[in-house]
């Protein structure tokens, strides 16, 4: 029994993708909560795919770097959310048609610019993740994200859940809501980057939602959003990575494929939410 | 004495006073609210009364700092209201609420502390006994672990006022607060705005139902997109005022909602 935890370890590879796992799974669980919250699972999803005509865009001017495809991934979306607020508000569109035109063209333009580029065999690693290509330079950047991340969400916790509950009493309590709002945009956009690697930015969005998502059918607390998304998210990522290395399936969708399990699981059986619950207060 | 800031006037003997200078506020191009002059004080319950779209809630939102002011003034205690005054407390509609968010009653009452405790520092004995009584003064000690879509809508409202207490707010602009609410609650809901603005506190509410007006409230506003009257029910609660409120004939230009 214990082999199976140990020989997997053994291998330097297994180590960095189990260190990423943990880090980039507590980080979006604990992120996620945000997402659920603000109820933008698919704005955050929009942006997810915004990064990869960045990186396409950073490889171009620059070259393949640690830091240009960060770079160029992190300007992307920001250009296109707040591109598609400018588009809103300039015409009567409405915020998510004018970010879907603007991501799905910009997702377009990308995948065309990569397969000139001759880095076809990266571009499936930002599309579904590669955590075992991982190098300790890349975890040192997950770190920092992490840390940066955490660091920003947890101290202005009080202001950004009150932001988040109810904007406008925020607004009356002094809480600078305009202000918040692109903030935590910015970090969520930065946390999505941490797992473009592992999960790759189809998937990203996954770990981005589900952890938070499936807590929130089981408690009523906030801070149990948090730290149990943390939790999950942390859990299921390392718990995928030693399912991938044993059954030899892909640690990306694997992390993902854990997490939409146990939300099913969380959707069905929940004490005082699941379908189980429902079909039995109705029976009553 | 005068104390820096406390609870409600009453005990102390002296009368703070909401004044309203010719407000006028705009979305954009279009004219919400113009020529409102009033001025009120504490310890009076004043209901917001117009049809819809007459500029209740921009009223509110108004006096409540969230709405930019177009011209005119908003005075409490005799200076300009800013972008926001821990005094002021906004109630917002509550179908306007996510009540499937993960708080519980305790969790929404704190949050009315948050002015004093700042984004960090943690509570002190001082605040925790604040919502201890703002809790027990709202008859909500048996519900503070339940989640806010387990209340009642006489409840819900209550949870709301609640957190205008721990705030110690001075003035509190409610947004259609009888909406919804079933007989009972009504009328226990009237009871505790009664004995809130009986308490020193400025009870400013925006207002459906005509028949209750007489019981709840001291003044009244009459509203459309403009100030058609503002004074003590007795005088300015009449036949005449109210159809020129409401009347279908009268010019009110596109709703503004």
């Amino acid at each position: 029994m214990i082999d199976w935890l140990v020989e997997p370890l053994s291998h330097p590879f297994n180590q960095r993708a189990l260190l990423a796992a943990l880090l980039i799974g507590c980080t979006n669980g604990y992120a996620s909560a945000f997402v659920v919250l603000k109820k933008s699972a698919l704005k955050v999803g929009s942006l997810s795919h915004a990064l990869l005509p960045g990186i396409a865009v950073a490889i171009l001017v620059a070259g393949l770097h640690d830091w240009s495809a960060f770079l160029g991934s992190l300007f992307a979306a920001l250009l296109i959310g707040l591109g598609s607020l400018a588009v809103s508000r300039g015409s009567r569109l409405d915020h998510d048609s004018a970010l879907a035109i603007l991501y799905t063209a910009a997702f377009s333009g990308g995948i065309i610019l990569l397969r000139r580029l001759g880095v076809t065999q990266q571009m499936e690693e930002w599309l579904f993740g590669n955590i075992m290509g991982l190098r300790n330079g890349d975890l040192w950047t997950n770190f920092w994200i992490s840390f940066g991340a955490l660091g920003t969400l947890t101290a202005l916790h009080r202001p950004l859940l009150m932001t988040l509950f109810d904007a406008e009493v925020a607004a009356t309590l002094g809480v600078p809501v305009r202000a918040l709002n692109y903030l935590l945009l910015a970090v969520l956009i930065v946390v999505l980057i941490s797992s473009l690697q592992a999960v790759g930015c189809m998937l990203a969005l996954g770990l981005l939602v589900t952890p938070a998502a499936t807590v929130y059918l089981l408690t009523d607390s906030t801070n149990a959003l948090f730290w149990g998304g943390s939790l999950l998210g942390g859990l299921a990522a390392v718990f995928a990575v030693f399912a991938g290395w044993w059954l030899n399936i892909e640690q990306g969708p694997a992390i993902v494929l854990v997490l939409g399990a146990v939300f099913l699981l969380a959707f069905i059986f929940s004490p005082k939410y699941g379908l189980l619950a429902g079909a039995h207060r109705k029976g009553k | 004495m005068v104390l820096p800031t406390h609870d409600s006037c009453a005990h102390c003997g002296h009368h703070h006073e909401l004044q309203v200078e010719n407000l006028r506020v705009c979305y954009r191009n279009l004219e919400a609210l113009q020529d409102v002059s009033f001025s009120t004080s504490c310890g009076a319950c004043v209901a917001l009364i117009g049809p819809n779209g007459a500029g209740k809630s921009t009223l509110l939102k108004a006096v409540a700092g969230l709405l930019p002011v177009t011209s005119g003034g908003i005075l409490w205690r005799g200076t300009r209201v800013a972008k926001w005054s821990r005094e002021i407390a906004y109630l917002p509609q509550r179908e306007n609420v996510d009540w499937q968010f993960p708080i519980t009653v305790s969790g929404v009452v704190r949050t009315g502390r948050y002015p004093q405790a700042g984004w960090w520092r943690p509570f002190s004995e001082n605040d925790d006994s604040a919502i201890a009584r703002a809790i027990a003064a709202m008859g909500l000690a048996e519900l503070g672990d339940r989640q806010i879509s387990e209340l009642s809508g006489g409840q819900q409202q209550r949870v709301f006022l609640a957190r205008a207490l721990a705030q110690e707010a001075h003035v509190l602009l409610l947004d259609e607060p009888f909406a919804g609410l079933d007989r009972n609650a009504k009328a226990s809901l009237a009871v505790t705005l009664r004995h809130l603005s009986e308490e020193g506190r400025l009870v400013i509410a925006s207002h459906h139902d005509m028949d209750s007006v007489r019981d709840i409230y001291d003044e009244v506003l009459l509203l459309r997109r403009k100030m058609v009257a503002f004074g003590p029910v007795s005088e300015v609660f009449n036949d005449a005022l109210l159809a020129k409120t409401f009347d279908e004939q009268d010019e009110a230009g596109k709703e503004v909602a």
